[in-house]
């Protein structure tokens, strides 16, 4: 990771937020405007789990992580805290590993 | 609704709730340094990343990318898609906070999930204002310092995939997306989404995956208007 683009990433963000505070209200009045942005990160944070968990390079694969991430559906089936399911993640597959 | 002064009773209650905020997110932070770190980004790389991005999905999405072998470019793109949120929650709350100037220069850097979450619902200026700078703040103060922590922690770690570490950010992001699953359409988008980066993962360059998938998000969006004709979703 270079400091440019890490740095280019971190203003980007940054001026993201300051222009929501600064656009005219009537921006957001569009339909369709408003789907798109309710809808962009439920697919990238859903494409991020299945990458995450089922890709290895350009491989997919099935191990320890897809264990990991059904304690997680069950830790929030349960309204776990977000730490008990991230933790709880790690430590089944943690344990998988050191079984297998 | 200016600048009326708030009863010290609803003071308190406000600024205690933004404390407890800061608290739950901040314990999360230690995993996002931890991960961030065994990804292969340096303490201070990562340190710098919460200071100055300070948008906790953002950030996860970057050094998720990253650690998947995804180019730093392609990384930075889904961090910043997945910043266009923050702008949404600008929109909302500019009326309520009514900030010019430095003010709202400052305010920009905390607008997150959370403060806006601890103010949009408040029912005058002053009450927003105090849920959103007391929320930002302890989330900011106590986000940082436990990147850091996490950060120093994972660097002692050694091979992340022996504490399952690698599966932990998958985790985070499900925990991240699952209360934006309540209607069907986001329900939909997402199974979309993951089918479609799964199908890329063997085609093309890592990060393509993910950032092809917020393409199911426009379509869906574009879908939406002509087959609801106007019913909410």
């Amino acid at each position: 990771m270079t400091w440019t683009v890490l740095l280019a990433a971190c203003l980007g963000c940054y001026l993201l937020k300051l222009a929501g505070l600064s656009l005219p209200a009537r921006v957001l009045a569009r339909p369709l405007v408003q789907r798109v942005a309710d809808l962009i990160p439920v697919a990238l944070l859903a494409a991020l789990v299945a990458v995450q968990v089922w890709s290895e390079g350009s491989r997919l694969v099935l191990d320890a992580r897809t264990a990991g991430l059904a304690f997680a559906v069950v830790a929030l089936l349960l309204r776990a805290p977000f730490l008990v399911v991230v933790v709880g993640a790690a430590a089944t597959a943690a344990l998988l590993r050191a079984l297998g | 609704m200016t600048a009326t002064r708030l009863p010290a009773a609803e003071r308190s209650g406000i600024v205690r709730d933004g404390l407890a905020v800061g608290l739950a997110t901040g314990a999360y932070g230690v995993s996002f340094g931890a991960v961030a770190v065994t990804s292969g980004l340096t303490v201070l790389q990562t340190c710098a990343l919460s200071l100055l991005m300070f948008t906790g999905a953002s950030q996860f999405a970057l050094v998720g990318v990253v650690a998947a072998g995804g180019a730093p470019l392609s990384g930075a793109a889904t961090a910043l898609l997945l910043g266009t949120r923050n702008t949404l929650y600008g929109l909302r709350m500019a009326p309520l906070l009514q900030w010019r100037g430095w003010r709202r220069a400052a305010a920009a850097h905390v607008l997150i999930d959370e403060s806006t979450a601890m103010s949009i619902n408040r029912g005058s200026v002053p009450a927003a204002r105090l849920g959103f700078v007391s929320t930002g703040t302890a989330v900011f103060v106590l986000w940082n310092a436990a990147t850091a922590v996490g950060a120093i922690g994972g660097q002692v770690l050694g091979d992340p995939r022996t504490y399952g570490l690698d599966a932990a950010v998958g985790a985070a992001f499900l925990a991240l997306l699952w209360p934006r699953l309540r209607d069907r359409r986001s329900q939909a988008v997402a199974g979309g989404a993951v089918l479609v980066a799964l199908l890329l993962v063997p085609l093309t360059p890592a990060g393509v995956p993910v950032l092809a998938a917020g393409g199911v998000a426009l379509l869906a969006g574009a879908l939406g208007e002509r087959g609801a004709g106007g019913r909410p979703a």
